[in-house]
């Protein structure tokens, strides 16, 4: 091995082309979206597209300054940054400014910053730091309870901060514990939850609990020679129940009438088509304005600027949650298809590259930046589409907003300096 | 495994995401349709229509002006609802009424809240409006009718049907359109293009500035002015005449197939359907079930044609060869016929009857006779039938004509297979639908085919499709209205047919309709109706029928007559042909005590009978 070239930098230029490439044209998507009609530089900061001009540049110091950061920095310094972004995310209790009901900014001479962007990094650093641990053993349910813990406290904080798209996040990194390890009941159990509570609301509790206990019938009947383990059965039938009525109850009495009314209209629950045209104008008016916006696209789309819905503003937050829908309006199936294969593509070579690593640490952190990357991806297109309930969060890299156009472009840019630093002898 | 759980969660999810966008723009795709873009505002502007002249260039109908008050609810303020209603000569029923209906309509969108002011009250208003917000006066271009003939020729415009938009994108709610007569059948050259400017909006519906700089506006193409070919003189003498009586006119020029005069009767003055009164006006029109005005009889009245086509029944038989111009028969008043020996009366007087004194006196003896041998000429009656069939509809009887009237009737000329399903267990002959040969039985006709036939007559055996189009913006009609259509019949076979028409004035059923100084060829004719009066097949007093052509020699007018109940042909309408062919080749009438005859005429009491619940006689 020729230890000069390994000493070298070694920049992974797939997923920096793809990152330039997606930010770029982000910007042109904010431009697009946030002009009416008279344009004066792109450097106006008193529009959208001239702050992010701005966010843009402040991004590219801080790869600048990432990839000139000694690689083992991160390893080691990753509890702290943890904690100092923890402490940044509860001093909002005390100083935070109130936008949209969210409790999410600090706000410091003009300018805002929203810690819980930053939180999502930190979290994939601490939970990486976590599971490098020598004396981490994940599969003691004593330790898995600590790296729970890692990620349930900026969860639990940021959701009482009434910010529950951020939340969702956290829940992606269970694809970082699952890859180092822990045992495959989470991830079935997790999954039967999903299940069972999505069921729950699409049908109702009786049938879904009648379901579950017929299976359970005819397994004990057809399947099991020896009825020892009745008990287990009876148990995960009051299990169900349990969660099952508690759904349906914390449905009716626990969500807030605006999350109520947006999973009634992504599980199709309302029926009658007079209710559904009036919901169509109020509840799931965005909804409604994106999908026209789309579809209004067509094959090739309108062109740079000539959306004529994206023009008329019909779609609200549109450079900022529903960028996408420019996307799709103005370049069409073609170009918002490429979008959706370059993430794809970004978040496999992350993946690709976490698993080429010998570092644990390394590569849980590498999982960390691909789960949240596809959480954003998941919800925030699948919102757009009209394929997941509306739950407001950006998408990465094309997004408004400056917080997290930095906070996304230090997480992928410290996993490309762990992964240039790669083959270096720890 | 783990390895792969996200990594197969992240593909899963772009395949998902891929899919779901080609259903959207692929499958679902609205991109090429600007006209469903609601975010683009469409704003039309709408060409002059164009203009109606008559065939001597007389100008029939134009355009005017007309206000309406135009509200957009959402503007509207607080106001003082009386002084408002008593500007508008409105109750507070009706501004609540209009109020509402433009509120449901859209409270942003401008709707019409009185339609059809005048002038003078535009001037007034214009003014005192300003105080009301939300309430302004817009100007729209209506019909204006420079003649108070010919409804149902020129037709109306109206608002279009939510139909008319489904069957033609062009229109657009509150356009108008042709509904009736040439402002139906020209619709597309008298409207022009509409112009269209497509404005960018947003979301509280404001402009934000034209869409793609107007690369796409367009600027209204104004309508074609065209020229019709009635006369408007003999048109309006044509409707004056048959005032108080009801049925057609139709006067063809036989050298072209132009329509000189469409009349039904009874007419109404096109200006009722423009303006404010416009919809209480159409209703009483409407439902008038008695006269129906606005049913155009000269085109959609069928009935049987009577005597007029005896004529046809002689030049089939001629161009069979079954009879000759020198042949007589004996007619006894009547003619019996049949095993049973039944008894068809007639009513010209008995004696020898030749081809010429047989139409002259309408023996119904004579035709019988000729109709028998056309049919009997073929061993098979169903054959027969079928010859004789094909040449009674060369003359553009039992179909439409294709002329260019958005309204008419194929009327009936049977053939055999319609006798075969008639009498399926049963060997028909001509004795068995003897009364074909007098005009009545299965025979339907209205009165422009009799028209058309008799031009057809006049022309020795070709017809031109009768058409009401002299000329669009100078351009030439429809080549189809300038081919000749030639009849199965030889000429030679129309100059006794045409002098026995001539004797009809000379010596027969006419020869007190003579006009001094003009040769007139014509026919009468005497069709029994009947009407069902509660479940009851009742007989009316006879159709006045008449048909003539004008001078024997170079024919200028060919005309059919009919009027409803009028009884014996020369009555009614063959002096009204007479007339009618007096004005139109010498400009003025002379016979003026027939002239007096005929305006004094009222057949009212004759309409009202079948409605009376009371016995009543008929023919008298």
């Amino acid at each position: 091995m020729n230890l000069n070239r390994a000493h070298s930098f070694q920049l992974d230029w797939v997923v920096v082309l793809i990152y330039l490439a997606l930010v770029l044209f982000g910007y042109f998507n904010i431009l697009s979206a946030s002009t009416d009609g008279a344009f004066s530089s792109y450097f106006d900061l008193s529009e959208p597209y001239g702050k992010q001009s701005v966010f843009i540049g402040l991004s590219f110091i801080s790869i600048v300054l990432i990839l000139s950061i000694d690689a083992k920095f991160y390893e080691r310094f990753a509890s702290i940054i943890y904690l100092l972004s923890l402490a940044a995310l509860a001093g909002l209790f005390v100083f935070g400014k109130k936008v949209n009901g969210a409790l999410s900014w600090y706000e410091i001479g003009g300018a805002t910053l929203q810690p819980s962007e930053f939180v999502k990094f930190t979290t994939a650093l601490a939970v990486a730091k976590y599971m490098s641990d020598l004396q981490t053993n994940i599969k003691d349910s004593m330790d898995q309870f600590r790296a729970a813990l890692i990620v349930a406290v900026p969860a639990v904080l940021i959701l009482l901060q009434n910010d529950a798209g951020s939340t969702l996040v956290f829940a992606g990194l269970i694809f970082v514990f699952y890859r180092e390890g822990i045992p495959q009941k989470y991830i079935l159990f997790g999954a039967s939850l999903l299940i069972i509570t999505i069921a729950t609301l699409k049908f109702s509790a009786l049938t879904v609990i009648s379901i579950v206990a017929s299976f359970i019938v005819i397994y004990q009947l057809f399947f099991k020679r020896k009825k020892k383990k009745i008990t287990l059965s009876v148990l995960i039938l009051i299990l169900c129940s349990g969660l099952s009525f508690g759904t349906e109850w914390s449905f009716n009495n626990v969500l807030q009438k605006h999350q109520k009314d947006r999973i009634e209209v992504w599980l199709r629950l309302e029926k009658d088509p007079e209710k559904l045209e009036i919901m169509k104008r109020n509840i799931s008016y965005n909804l409604n304005q994106s999908e026209q916006a789309i579809r209004s696209g067509g094959l090739t789309g309108k062109g740079f600027k000539e959306g004529t819905r994206t023009k008329g503003k019909f779609v609200p937050e549109q450079h900022t949650d529903y960028i996408f829908s420019t996307v799709a309006e103005e370049w069409g199936f073609l170009g918002s298809s490429i979008v959706v294969v370059l993430f794809v593509l970004m978040i496999s070579r992350i993946l690709f590259l976490a698993e080429r690593h010998k570092s644990q640490f390394s590569r849980a952190y590498g999982y960390g930046v691909a789960s949240i990357v596809f959480v954003h991806f998941l919800i925030n297109i699948g919102m757009v589409m009209g394929l997941i309930p509306t739950i407001g969060i950006p998408l990465p890299f094309f997004s408004y907003g400056g917080s997290g156009l930095l906070a996304f472009t230090i997480l992928v840019f410290i996993f490309l300096k762990l992964d240039s630093n790669r083959l270096n002898v720890w | 495994m783990r390895k792969f759980l996200l990594l197969g969660f992240v593909v899963f999810t772009g395949i998902i995401f891929v899919g779901r966008l080609f259903y959207l723009q692929v499958y679902q795709d609205e991109s090429n349709s600007l006209e469903n873009d609601n975010a683009i505002r469409k704003i039309y502007q709408h060409p002059k229509r164009g203009y109606i002249y008559d065939r001597n260039g007389k100008l029939l109908v134009a355009n005017q002006p007309t206000y309406d008050v135009v509200v957009i609810p959402r503007v509207v303020e607080a106001l003082d609802t009386l002084m408002f209603c008593s500007l508008l000569d409105i109750d507070k029923a009706q501004f609540l009424k209009s109020f509402n209906r433009a509120k449901r309509y859209s409270p942003r969108l401008p709707s019409i809240f009185l339609a059809h002011l005048s002038k003078e009250d535009y001037a007034f208003l214009s003014e005192k409006l300003r105080k009301f917000k939300g309430f302004y006066v817009q100007k729209r271009a209506v019909r204006d009718y420079q003649t108070e003939i010919g409804a149902n020729v020129l037709g109306y415009i109206a608002e279009v049907t939510p139909d008319n938009i489904s069957k033609d994108g062009y229109y657009k709610l509150g356009d108008l359109i042709g509904k009736q007569g040439v402002e139906k059948s020209y619709e597309k050259e008298l409207r022009g293009e509409k112009g269209v400017k497509y404005i960018q909006k947003d979301i509280y519906n404001r402009d934000i500035g034209s869409y793609k700089n107007g690369q796409f506006d367009t600027l209204p193409i104004p309508g074609k002015n065209i020229t019709i070919t009635i006369d408007a003189t003999l048109q309006e003498y044509g409707e004056q005449l048959m005032q108080n009586k009801m049925g057609g006119i139709v006067a063809i020029e036989p050298s072209s197939g132009e329509l000189l005069t469409l009349v039904s009767a009874p007419s109404y003055n096109p200006a009722l359907l423009v303006g404010r009164e416009r919809s209480k006006n159409y209703t009483k029109l409407y439902t008038d079930s008695i006269y129906r005005p606005l049913f155009d009889k000269a085109l959609i009245r069928m009935h049987v044609p009577g005597s007029p086509f005896k004529t046809l029944v002689a030049l089939a038989a001629l161009q069979e060869n079954v009879i000759t111009t020198r042949e007589t028969i004996y007619c006894a008043e009547k003619y019996i016929y049949g095993k049973n020996r039944r008894v068809m009366k007639c009513h010209c007087g008995g004696g020898y009857r030749n081809l010429f004194s047989g139409i002259s006196n309408s023996c119904n003896s004579y035709f019988a006779t000729a109709f028998g041998k056309t049919i009997d000429k073929y061993n098979d009656a169903s054959m027969g039938m079928d010859i004789w069939s094909n040449h009674i509809k060369s003359f553009g009887l039992g179909n439409f004509l294709g002329n260019d009237l958005p309204v008419g009737k194929k009327g009936n000329i049977p053939d055999g297979a319609y006798y075969d399903a008639w009498y399926p267990d049963f060997k028909w002959g001509p004795t068995t639908i003897l009364s074909n040969s007098i005009g009545q039985g299965e025979i339907l006709v209205t009165p422009i085919q009799l028209a058309n036939m008799t031009a057809a007559i006049a022309n020795k055996g070709f017809y031109y499709t009768p058409h009401i189009i002299k000329s669009i913006d100078g351009e030439t009609i429809d080549k189809n209205f300038t081919t000749k259509k030639e009849t199965s019949i030889d000429s030679t076979h129309f100059e006794p047919i045409i002098e026995g028409m001539h004797q009809v004035y000379t010596k027969g059923t006419a020869s007190f309709l003579k006009v001094p100084g003009i040769e007139i060829c014509g026919k009468t004719g005497t069709a029994e109706n009947f009407t069902e009066i509660d479940g009851v097949k009742t007989q009316l007093t006879d159709h006045s029928i008449f048909v003539a052509f004008a001078p024997k020699e170079d024919p200028k007018i060919a005309i059919a007559v009919l009027v409803e109940n009028g009884y014996y042909g020369a009555r009614w309408a063959g002096r009204i042909a007479s007339l009618m062919i007096e004005k139109y080749l010498k400009g003025e009438v002379s016979l003026k005590y027939m002239e007096r005859l005929v305006l004094n005429k009222n057949l009212e009491d004759e309409y009202l009978k079948p409605y009376s619940g009371k016995p009543f006689k008929i023919n008298q």
